[in-house]
This record gives C-alpha cells, structure tokens and sequence, in this order.
C-alpha cells in the first residue's frame, strides 16, 4: 500500500458518502461504437456539487461515459446506446429535448486545451454568443466573472482583446475552463485536464477544481491516482467498460472493497 | 530497410560495413532522379517565360533604324528600316552556296504595300545608321519611316505656309501640333462617345416609349424626340468641324527610297527619332510605350495601339467569375465535407466533381452557349426585355453568361481546395464549440468557415488563374475582336453585364491566327501575353497578400 502511504489527505470532505439518489444518474447504461460495446450495464449517481473522478485503465470506458453525459459520442457514426442517464430529473434521451440546450446545461473541458482562434474575450463570451446574448454589458460582466472563477483574470485582465492561442498550455486550459463555466452550466465535466500540462499548472487547475465544486458538479477524468484523491469526493474505478468499484475517494484509495481496485491503484496493473 | 535490398555484386557481402554505402549511392541517385525531374521542369517553365518575357519587352525599345544601300545588277536602291534578324536561308543542295537574309521592318506599309521586307545579304553594299531618320507612329497604315522636309500649315486663308525641316522653328512646332491634336482627339471622342451617345440612347428610350403609348397622345413625345435630335444635329456639327480641322496640317517626309509622303498631322500619335536618342531617353520612351500600350484603345485590326479593353475586360470578367464561383464551391464543399453522410455516395460525387475538371472546356462553352445564353438570357429576354426583341439584350453573348460558363468551370477547383481546408480544420475546436451549445451552422459559421478561409482563397486563386487564361468557351459566349465600349462605364445604368467584352487570350489567339498582316501582329502578340501573365500574377499576388494576412490574424490576433 505504498502508494497509499505516500498521499496527502484527500481533499473530499470525510463526511462525504455514496449518495442513494445522485444529481447525475446513470441507469443500466451500455453503449456500442458499430459493434463494439464500450460500456456494460453502468449504474451510478453522482452527487450535486461535489467530485467525481473516474479512474481505469486507457480503454476501459471513462472517458466515454463522461462524454456520454453531454451526448457529445452523438457526433460518432454508427453509436448507439441502451439504458438511460438523467440530470437534475431530466432524462438527457428525451426526444423533444434538443441536444444543443442539454450542451449547454453541461459544461466540458478537454484533455488538449483547445481555445478558438479568436480573442480571449471572444473565446469567454463564445457559449452567451451562440446563444445569442450580444449585449455588451452582460457580456463583459459574464467574461469577467469566468475569468475570475478560473483564476485567469488577474494574468489577462489588460489583454482581453489578445489572441488566445498566445497563451501559455496552462493558461489555455484555465480559459477553457473560463469557456465552460461563463454559461453557468450545472454541471463540469473534465476529460483528463491535466494530463497535457506541467505540474505548476496542474496545481493549479486542481486548486480551481476545489472551488468550482462550490457552485458545479464536478466529473473529472484522470489517469493519475494522487490528482483523484486529491481533487474528488467520489471516485469511480471502470475496467473493460464495466464500473468495477464506485464509492468515496477516501474509502477507495485506503480500503477498498475489491482486491482489483486495490491493484490498480497500488499500480499492480493497468 | 537495408536488409531488403538484394546484395549488387558477389563481393559485396551483406554485413555492417557493405550495406549502409550501397543505401548511400543509392539514395544520391534517387537525390539525382528528383532533382532531374525538377531541373527539367523549371528549365522549360524559365525558357517558356523567358522567350514571352524578352519578345513582349523588346517590341516596346525603340529600335535604331539602318538605312541598306542594295545594288540588284546595276540598279541601286536604299531602303530603310529596323533590323528585325539576319539569318541564313536552308538548303539541302550540297555545293550551292549558303544565301543569308536580311529581314527588316521598314513601315510605309501605305506606300510599299508591305511593312517587312527580306534583304538578300549579298546585295547589300553599305549599312548606316543616319541620326535624321524618324519614326512616325500614326493612327492607320502603321508606322511612317524617312527624312522630315517640311512642316505644311495651312492658314485661315486656305495659304500653305511651310516651314522647312532645318528651320529651328520645326521641332517646337511640330510637337506642339502633335499635341494640339492629340487632344482634339480627346474632346472629339468625349463627344461623339458621350454626348452624342447619351443622346442616342435618350433618343432610343423615348421611341421605345413612345410606341407604347396610343396613337393619339404620341404628341408630347414627338416633340422632345425632335429637340433632342436637333440637339444630336448640333452636336455632330461640331465634332465635324473639330474632325476637319485635324486635317489642316501636314508633315511631309522623303522616303530613304526616294519618295515624298505627307502625312495629316490629325493622323499621327507622335513623332521620334531613334537614332539621336541615348539610353536615358530609350529608356524612357520605352516606359512610355508600354504605358501606352496598356492604356490605349487597340487601332488597326488590334495590331497596333494598346489593349486596355482587353486588359479590362479580363479583370471585370475574371473578378464576376469568382464573386458566382466561390458562394457555389464553399457551399457544396460544406455539405459535403460537413453535412453529407460519407459513403459510396458522397465519394461518388467527388470522384464526379474532380473528373468535372477534365471536360473540355469547349464543351462547357457550347454549354454556356446553350443553356445560359439561349436559354436563360432568351428567357430573360421574353420577361423583361420584350421591348427591344428581335435585338437580344441577355440572349446573346455577353460578359455575364461567360462570368457564368467560367463558373461553372471551375468549381471543381474550389470545392476541392474548401473541402481540404475544412477538413484540416481541428477536431478538437468544432467538438469545443459544439460542446459549448453551438448548432452545427453556428460552429461552420464561427469557428470552420474562419479557419478555412485561407484555403478557400487558395482554391480561389487556382479558379482565377484557370479562367483568366481560358479562350476556347469564351468565343462562344461573348467575347469579340473589338468591343466599343466597356463593361463598365460612366453611361447608365454603369455595370452592363449583357455587353460582349474583350478578353487578353482571344486578343492573342486573335492576333495571332485571325490577323490580315501577321507579321506586323508578331509583336503585339508577344506584348499582349506578357500582359495577360502579369494580370493573372497580379490578381493571384493581391489574393496571396490577403490569405498570408488572414493566416497571420488567424494565427496571432483577433478575428
């Protein structure tokens, strides 16, 4: 259990349990790319306004899961899925929901940082754009907001009108994260957001995470163990895309059930 | 890789030392094959522009004029013109000996029927080179070559004054007669041109009315028509007047053969002397030339004077190309790259779309020819323009059905050059926008159509060098030899898209194989390429400068 050992105390609250009824669930979830099933029978509920990490192995699901809950595998051909995923007490199957205000409920933030060609301003205010808010002053006000929340705004506040590709990686993936809260979504996804930066910007990242839970739900996608137990409340472990352990961050990383769990985050496999 | 390849010789066996020199002396060959492969591609690129590049300058360097004495038997003559080459007649007869030639441009086609004349070198006995020759560059028969005598004016008493050649008056004079009438010509051109056209057409306007209306009431237009053509009578009166007065005055010349020319100085462009003037003013008049050669309407079955129409018309026509080619190419490359389900289906169309790009392009001006100009423009004809049928307006050939036929054409080449840009805009930034809440249109409007201007430009630039060169479909539908007017211009309603135009590559197919004369056309046609490459260079360069600064602001700055 050295692995274990060597962690800082995690940073989800003690007090936090495995909720009954969570704010995001998933019920009996399978999915298919063509042929292939890429998810088995999933069955979680992921609290409101709290952390949730998934963990596993490269392949085993996560990620798709994650993008499943903003519909964005809509956009593969030949994908088709069984079961259901509901947010607050909607069903994000609905047919006469349209699947561009499902996106905008649903905030994410991508493994590569990927900012628009265009300003930093124009990149905050793209999501109040499309959705056609063209008032200044609320835009102004939302921009600020976000960039505040994202901790960006005291290092960009003099050079709104600057491109965003002049930013550094770090700083790219806070103003993506900017992106994603300035519409106020209800939840926050994230698909492995550290993963392309060095450790002071994940620092960084992981210090926003801790606040923006105050006001989002949080799902967070990671392949690094310390990053889940120190950012997530919840944690779930997936393999071969079937969700093998999902409880508190604090009861998986020092007792967890299953000895499979406990291999991969010991990094026995996987 | 170095183990796949077969040992050359038995000596060189396959161990750590052998292979990696033979994959060397193998890898140089291939450096040799490709560099080959690029030499002899640049060479015939660099000689093909090389030889357009030195004939269409050349013909604007104002060449010295040699003055041959040539003795035929006990005849001796001289003549004198610009040395166009000497060169050697072939012969297969073995023993006979070698006959060179001496090709010259002499001018006074008027007077010698012929403005080339071949010289048998072996009769030739004296060469010169005398600094009182001049050229004349008139408005008919082409160039005037000889010795000024005299400068004939005729005063208000109908009494000739001459002023003799060597008198110190004659070179002021006579530039300041050569201008005078220069721009009498201008005013007499803005009148019968403006004015008198202005007033035709209001004549026209009012006719057309006028049969419109019944019998009875055809009054009231009657007499507008009658003072506007008493106005028209005025007019012509005055442009006859200043027509007559641009024959008062005469330049007599003495041929170097001997005979005496006068020419109307209303006739002549300007006057100069090659053999007196230095390299500055060679190379000044060569400026000038070429100026005058881009801006002056063509004269003499366009083989003398300039080619702006042409020049004009290639712009106007190419610029309407592009504004009806790249909306069409950009949206039918949006669905398919973006909208369409890829499958057998869509790779289908773009296999058609690519092959679309090696039809003839004959066979899309006989398309033009039958479906937007007879059929379109005949229908247009019927609907809006009933009054002046039988006369066509839209349902002949005009710059718009070519704009159109070119079009069509050439959008292939967009929808393949938008497609690919689409294609390499990111993933990971339409994903982003989609998951920020933007419908599909949104994201190709705000974020992939931005990124893919710069190859949307690309494709533009490859239209516009296609159609700018293109004359095969454009003899059909509706370019011609001379074209009056412009398509563009300051009589209403400004912008004539029915009018037929001149267009650089028929002017040269046309100097080139329809000309009556043409050896004297040779020069222009070489002039006339250079300036139809210059033009393309020109329009790709502006849309070039505008990707590269797109690129950039796409790349740095705010968009």
């Amino acid at each position: 259990m050295s692995a274990i050992t060597s962690l800082p105390q995690t940073a989800g609250s003690v007090e936090a349990m495995k909720p009954e009824k969570g704010y995001i669930s998933v019920k009996d979830f399978d999915f298919w790319y063509g042929t292939h099933q890429t998810l088995f029978k999933v069955n979680m509920e992921m609290p409101e306004k709290q952390v949730t990490a998934f963990i596993g192995p490269s392949g085993c699901g996560k990620s798709t899961l994650l993008r499943n809950i903003k519909r964005m595998n809509d956009l593969v051909d030949g994908q088709h899925h069984q079961g259901d995923i509901t947010i607050g007490n909607d069903t994000i199957y609905h047919p006469h929901l349209e699947v561009t205000s499902l996106r905008k409920r649903v905030g994410m933030v991508f493994q590569k940082s990927n900012p628009f060609p265009k300003s930093i301003y124009e990149n905050v205010v793209y999501g109040l754009r499309v959705a056609g808010v063209n008032d200044r002053a609320t835009l102004d006000a939302a921009c600020e907001h976000a960039l505040r929340s994202s901790a960006l705004w005291e290092e960009v506040k003099d050079r709104l009108s600057a491109s965003a590709l002049g930013l550094s990686g770090g700083q790219q993936q806070r103003l993506c994260i900017a992106r994603a809260i300035a519409v106020k979504p209800e939840v926050l996804l994230m698909d492995e957001p550290c993963s392309a930066l060095d450790p002071i910007a994940t620092g960084k990242i992981e210090e926003l995470i801790l606040e923006l839970k105050k006001e989002f739900t949080v799902v967070i996608v990671t392949h690094n163990m310390q990053q889940a137990a120190r950012v997530s409340d919840l944690t779930a472990f997936f393999y071969l895309g079937k969700l093998i352990e999902f409880d508190t961050t604090l009861k998986i990383f020092t007792n967890p059930s299953l000895k499979q769990t406990e291999d991969y985050i010991t990094g026995r496999f996987g | 890789m170095s183990t796949a390849l077969p040992p050359r010789t038995e000596s060189s066996t396959p161990g750590r030392s052998g292979l990696p020199k033979q994959a060397k002396i193998r890898g140089e060959a291939q450096v040799w094959l490709t560099g080959m492969g690029l030499a002899l591609a640049l060479t015939l690129a660099a000689f093909l522009l090389w030889v357009i590049v030195s004939n269409g300058l050349a013909v604007f360097w104002p060449k010295r004029i040699t003055e041959f004495t040539v003795r035929v038997g006990t005849q001796t003559t001289t003549i004198a013109g610009e040395l166009v080459s000497r060169r050697e007649l072939l012969t297969n007869e073995p023993g006979k000996p070698v006959v060179s030639e001496v090709h010259i441009f002499t001018g006074n086609k008027d007077v010698y029927k012929n403005a080339f004349r071949f010289i048998d070198a072996a009769t030739i006995i004296a060469e010169s080179q005398p600094l009182d020759l001049i050229e004349v560059e008139r408005l008919e028969y082409g160039n005037a070559v000889g010795y000024p005598v005299a400068l004939k004016l005729r005063g208000a008493d109908k009494k000739i004054e001459s002023i003799p050649a060597e008198d110190s008056r004659f070179p002021s004079e006579l530039n300041r007669l050569i201008s005078e009438t220069n721009d009498r010509w201008d005013v007499i051109k803005s009148l019968e041109k403006g004015k008198i056209g202005a007033n035709a057409q209001k004549i026209k306007r009012l006719e057309n009315e006028r049969k419109k209306i019944p019998a009875g009431e055809q009054g009231v237009l009657d007499a507008d028509i009658a003072k506007l053509k008493s106005e028209y009578q005025e007019l012509a009166k005055q442009a006859g007047v200043l027509r007559a007065k641009q024959n008062e005055h005469k330049l007599s010349i003495r041929l170097a053969s001997g005979e005496s020319k006068d020419i109307l100085l209303g006739k002549i462009v300007e006057v100069f002397q090659p053999n007196r003037m230095g390299l500055l003013s060679r190379i000044g008049f060569f400026f000038h030339r070429m100026w005058n050669f881009v801006s002056d309407n063509p004269r003499e079955a366009n083989t003398e004077g300039g080619i702006f129409p042409a020049i004009f018309g290639t712009f106007a026509m190419t610029l309407l190309m592009s504004v009806g080619v790249v909306p069409i190419g950009v949206l039918a490359a949006i669905y398919l790259r973006e909208y369409a389900k890829q499958g057998p289906l869509v790779r289908g169309v773009r296999i058609a779309v690519n092959n679309l790009a090696g039809v003839p392009s004959i066979v899309f001006g006989v398309f033009g020819l039958g479906f937007f100009v007879y059929f379109c423009g005949g229908s247009i004809d019927r609907l809006f323009f009933g009054d002046s049928l039988p006369t066509p307006t839209f349902g002949t050939g005009g710059i718009l059905w070519s704009a159109a036929t070119l079009s069509l054409m050439t959008v292939p080449v967009v929808i393949v050059a938008t497609e690919e840009s689409i294609a390499s805009v990111p993933r990971g930034m339409k994903e982003a926008s989609l998951a920020m809440g933007a419908s599909k249109w949104q994201t190709i409007q705000r974020i992939v159509l931005p990124a893919s201007v710069p190859g949307i430009l690309t494709g533009t630039i490859l239209a516009m060098a296609r159609g700018a060169g293109e004359v095969a479909p454009l003899m059909l539908v509706g370019v011609v030899k001379l074209a009056p007017t412009l398509p563009l211009n300051t009589e209403y309603p400004f912008v004539h898209l029915d009018q037929k135009f001149m267009h650089l590559g028929f002017h040269i197919y046309d100097l080139a194989f329809q000309s009556p004369d043409s050896e004297a056309a040779r020069p222009a046609v070489f002039a006339t390429t250079l300036f139809l490459i210059l033009l393309v260079l020109v329009m790709n360069l502006s849309a070039i400068l505008l990707r590269e600064r797109l690129r950039k602001k796409f790349k740095t700055s705010a968009f």
